[in-house]
Order: C-alpha cells, then sequence, then structure tokens
C-alpha cells in the first residue's frame, strides 16, 4: 500500500513515536520475464523506469542496479540544474527538464528540494563576454530566461564574490538564470525509486549484466544476468560511464568516452554563497549545499579510466580558481574528494535513441552535466522505449547524426565541457 | 598525478604529456570510396575499453614525441609504452571488455 508523505503523516508517526514507518521500496527477487528492463538504477534510468509505467501504463517493468541505486553518478555530481544552452535542440532537452524539476517534488510525493537560487556563469575576457552574451541572446529567443549582469549587479546578487580588477581574471561581467538552481541528489534516486515501486516496478540491486541475447531475427530477448536469465523484447540501457562496456557485448560501438571527473565539499559552514556560481574560463564550479558544506566541481582527467577517482592537480587548478573568486573561501578546509565515470560524445550532447539492435535503446552521453536532465531526459527516453520512436524532444539526439554531420555541437559553443 | 615513461626520455610526470585518444585507429586507406559510416566510424566511434587499453600520449613538455601505451583502465596502471611504428606488445592482457 502507498505510504503517503505529508504534515498529517508526519505528525501521526511523531505521536506513535517513528515507529510506523515502512521501506520505501521493495528488494524483489528478479521475475523471469519483463515487458521491459532498464540497466542502470540512477536517475535517468529510474525515471525512465517511473514514466514507462505512470505514463506509458507498461505494468511490467524491472531496473537492474549493478551496485545500489544512486551510487553512481547521481550520487557523485555536484547538484547543478540550468538550461542555458546555446543551439535550439539541447535548449528544448533541458528546459523540458528544468519544467518537471520545477513540479517534481509535488508529482514523486517526494522532496528532492529543488531550490531555484539562480545559476550565475563569470565573464572573464572580451571572448567571454561576447559568447556569453550570444548565450544570453539565445536563450531569449528560445523562451528561455538568462539576463546579462555588469560585476557591480553581479556583486550585488552574490556578495562574496570578488569583482575587484587586480585579479588575474578579472570579473568582467556574468549572466544569470534565475529558474536555475540546485537539488538534492540523492533524494531525485529515492523518489523516483519510491514512485516507481509504488506503480509496481521491480528494482533489483546488486544485479549485473554480463549478456544481451538476441533471436534469429537480430531482436533483443533476453539478459544474462549474476542473478539469473531474465526475458524481455525491450531494454533500455542508462549506464553512464559503463555504457560502451555494455553495448560492445552486443558488437555496437558507440562515439564515447569515460573520463573520471572529480568533486568535492569542503567543512560545513553558515550560509555564505546564495547561488551557484561557474566560470567556464578558469573552471570553478562552487554551490553551497544546505548542510553548509561549498559543493566544488573539478575537471575531468585527461585520460580514459574506468576506477572513480581522479588526480590531486586537477582539484588544484580548480580550488586556485575559486580562491581568487572568493577570497574568504581561502581559510576552508576540504573535507571529502571523490570522482565519477562521465560518458562524453565528441560534441558533448546526449544520444537518446533507438540503436541498429532491434528492441535496444540508449540514453548515454551526458558527459559532465547530465544531473540537470533527469526528469526530461527520464521522460522522452520512456516515450522512446514505449512508442518505439523518438519523442520530438529527443529525435536529434542519435547516434546517427555523427555519420550524417548533424551534431549538436554544445562542445564548440561551450569551448570547455559544461 | 600519473607517472609516465616515454620510450625516449624515461619516467616523467604527467604534466608533461598531452593524451592522445585510442591508439591504432587506421584511417581508411580509399578515402574517395569511404562511406559516411565508415568515416563515423574512423572518426568517432571508440571501443572505451574497460580494462587493457591502447592509447596515444604526446610528451609535448619534453621530446615532443608521440608514443604508444598499454594502460588498464580498471587501475590506471601502466602496462607497456612503445614507439610508433612499433607492434602492440604481445605478452599485454588481450584488448577486450572483461
Amino acid at each position: 500500500m502507498k505510504q503517503v508523505f505529508s504534515a498529517f503523516a508526519l505528525l501521526k508517526q511523531g505521536l506513535a513515536g517513528q515507529r510506523g514507518w515502512r521501506e520505501q521500496w521493495r528488494s524483489p527477487e528478479p521475475k523471469s520475464a519483463y515487458d521491459a528492463v532498464i540497466i542502470g538504477g540512477g536517475g535517468h534510468g529510474l525515471g525512465t523506469a517511473y514514466h514507462l509505467a505512470s505514463e506509458h501504463r507498461l505494468a511490467n517493468v524491472a531496473v537492474l542496479e549493478k551496485g545500489w541505486i544512486g551510487g553512481g553518478n547521481t550520487g557523485r555530481n555536484t547538484t547543478i540544474i540550468r538550461s542555458n544552452y546555446l543551439f535550439d535542440e539541447s535548449t528544448a532537452l533541458y528546459d523540458h527538464a528544468l519544467k518537471l524539476w520545477e513540479g517534481l517534488s509535488q508529482v514523486l510525493n517526494y522532496n528532492v528540494m529543488f531550490s531555484a537560487r539562480g545559476v550565475m556563469m563569470l565573464a572573464h575576457t572580451v571572448h567571454d563576454v561576447q559568447i556569453i552574451k550570444r548565450h544570453v541572446h539565445a536563450n531569449r529567443c528560445n523562451g528561455v530566461d538568462n539576463e546579462w549582469l555588469t560585476p557591480k549587479e553581479a556583486k550585488a546578487f552574490c556578495p562574496p564574490l570578488n569583482v575587484e580588477d587586480n585579479i588575474r581574471y578579472p570579473v568582467m561581467g556574468a549572466a544569470l538564470q534565475r529558474r536555475g538552481g540546485t537539488a538534492r541528489h540523492d533524494a531525485v534516486a529515492w523518489g523516483y525509486a519510491r514512485a516507481a515501486d509504488t506503480l509496481g516496478v521491480d528494482i533489483i540491486e546488486n544485479c549485473e549484466v554480463t549478456g544481451i541475447l538476441r533471436d534469429a531475427a537480430g531482436h533483443v530477448e533476453a539478459l544474462e544476468t549474476s542473478r539469473g536469465l531474465i526475458r524481455t523484447r525491450k531494454i533500455g540501457v542508462c549506464a553512464a560511464g559503463h555504457t560502451s562496456v555494455i553495448m560492445n557485448r552486443v558488437g555496437v560501438r558507440l562515439p564515447l568516452e569515460s573520463f573520471p571527473l572529480q568533486a568535492l565539499v569542503s567543512e560545513p559552514i553558515k550560509p555564505v554563497l546564495p547561488c551557484v556560481v561557474m566560470s567556464n574560463g578558469i573552471h570553478a564550479y562552487v554551490s553551497q549545499s544546505d548542510k553548509g558544506e561549498l559543493v566544488i566541481g573539478a575537471g575531468t582527467d585527461a585520460y580514459t579510466s574506468y576506477t572513480q577517482r581522479g588526480a590531486l592537480h586537477v582539484n588544484t587548478h580548480t580550488l586556485e580558481a575559486i580562491c581568487e573568486l572568493f577570497p574568504t573561501f581561502r581559510r576552508l578546509q576540504m573535507l571529502r574528494n571523490w570522482g565519477g565515470i562521465v560518458d562524453v560524445t565528441p560534441d558533448r550532447s546526449p544520444i537518446i535513441a533507438k540503436t541498429p539492435v532491434p528492441g535496444l535503446y540508449v540514453n548515454c552521453g551526458w558527459g559532465t552535466g547530465g544531473f540537470k536532465a533527469t526528469p526530461g531526459s527520464a521522460q522522452v527516453f520512456a516515450w522512446t522505449i514505449a512508442k518505439d520512436e523518438p519523442h520530438p524532444i529527443n529525435a536529434p539526439f542519435t547516434i546517427e547524426r555523427f555519420r550524417d554531420g548533424t551534431l549538436i555541437d554544445e562542445a564548440a559553443a561551450a569551448a570547455v565541457a559544461h | 598525478m600519473l607517472l609516465i615513461e616515454c620510450p625516449y626520455c624515461g619516467v616523467r610526470p604527467e604534466l608533461e604529456f598531452v593524451y592522445g585518444g585510442e591508439a591504432h585507429i587506421a584511417r581508411p586507406a580509399a578515402e574517395a570510396k569511404a562511406t559516411d559510416a565508415q568515416w563515423a566510424d574512423y572518426l568517432y566511434a571508440r571501443t572505451n575499453t574497460r580494462g587493457v587499453h591502447a592509447e596515444r600520449w604526446r610528451h609535448t613538455r619534453g621530446c615532443g614525441r608521440f608514443f604508444n601505451a598499454l594502460r588498464d583502465t580498471m587501475t590506471d596502471q601502466f602496462v607497456a609504452t612503445y614507439r610508433i611504428g612499433e607492434a602492440r606488445p604481445a605478452d599485454a592482457a588481450p584488448e577486450g571488455n572483461p
């Protein structure tokens, strides 16, 4: 039976000594067959299963997760949410997600702590100013909020920011997307898991896919897993950094490379940073969590790897930039750092598409910025799996765009990973 | 930071090098006849190996030369480095996803 979270439920449980809460989702044994199976229990995979059950009425769906749900990039990213991309296709995809973020807590009956505190992107050179203004205008033409701030206006919105002109890369202005912000990453995985489970989706953890079997016509028919054979005619791959490992098993080579991406947090302090601040130019990404830690995103290492750790000089580079922008942060100690494995495409746009193998669908290539797209990605990927054709929003995000030359080149637009 | 053995200069810190991506990817021989799919495979598709990976590095801040390396992407340990034009060392574990 559904366990509704509300002020009334909290009061009732408080009076009962908090002993009546039940587990938020089941831990079922895998069945022998499903209508559809999602590989990967992160936000994108769990969200896809939720939409398959809620929107497309597939009764018999499973999510297979090699480790524990939300233990990959969903639990490792820096939770920045924004939709201020340059190209029309990207804006449509990311703004679709942002609109879903705004109501997600209510839809899932789970507080994902979405906080539209504003995302500020800094310009440090004349080139930065030109390209960021171009982004602002492109966004406004597409109906996405974004505005240009002078250094003085940026300082007023974000008081700890150093806008003096005596630093190595002075702030020459900034773009501000007020609807952007952050959310609680773990709650996104848990909220989708609970909502999907309530609709009958089996969430199976500690279950690694070791093979994909196809019938005589080439259509997928079953999965070999560490917990036995599972029959299904529809498979959705949401395996982020490990997508190539799974797709190589059915002989599909993708334009993906997996890199370690690091993040770190400081010791918790009182509220000091009111918004998200990003600088592509000097590579700094920082926000403050509701716990008080500064959450800092560093860069990717230069080489492909599956180790979930990176080199210290990558973090040092980011911290030097942040200390220059926020001199008051110099005395803070860093509490912990970690890495995740991100799958990067040549144009830095994702692939959400059918594959050459009938019945096999893939949602990958989110690179360093997939968290922000979670609700939108999940919704259009579920559509693609259920109807065997892409939703209009993800139709441009094919594998074939690399063959046909129809790239969505956000890599060139941002000049760095984004 | 990795320590990388340049076949010309010896062991040096990673910051002296630039990564050059997957090694041994051959450009289509008959360029005029190659299909769009063959070009896409050459330009963009990668094995993205989880395990021993053959890759190029360039000793940019040293001798400036390209060379190849075998590195285990599950541990980041180098198995071997070898010069451009030399065959992939035979004693290394076979490439492919475990």
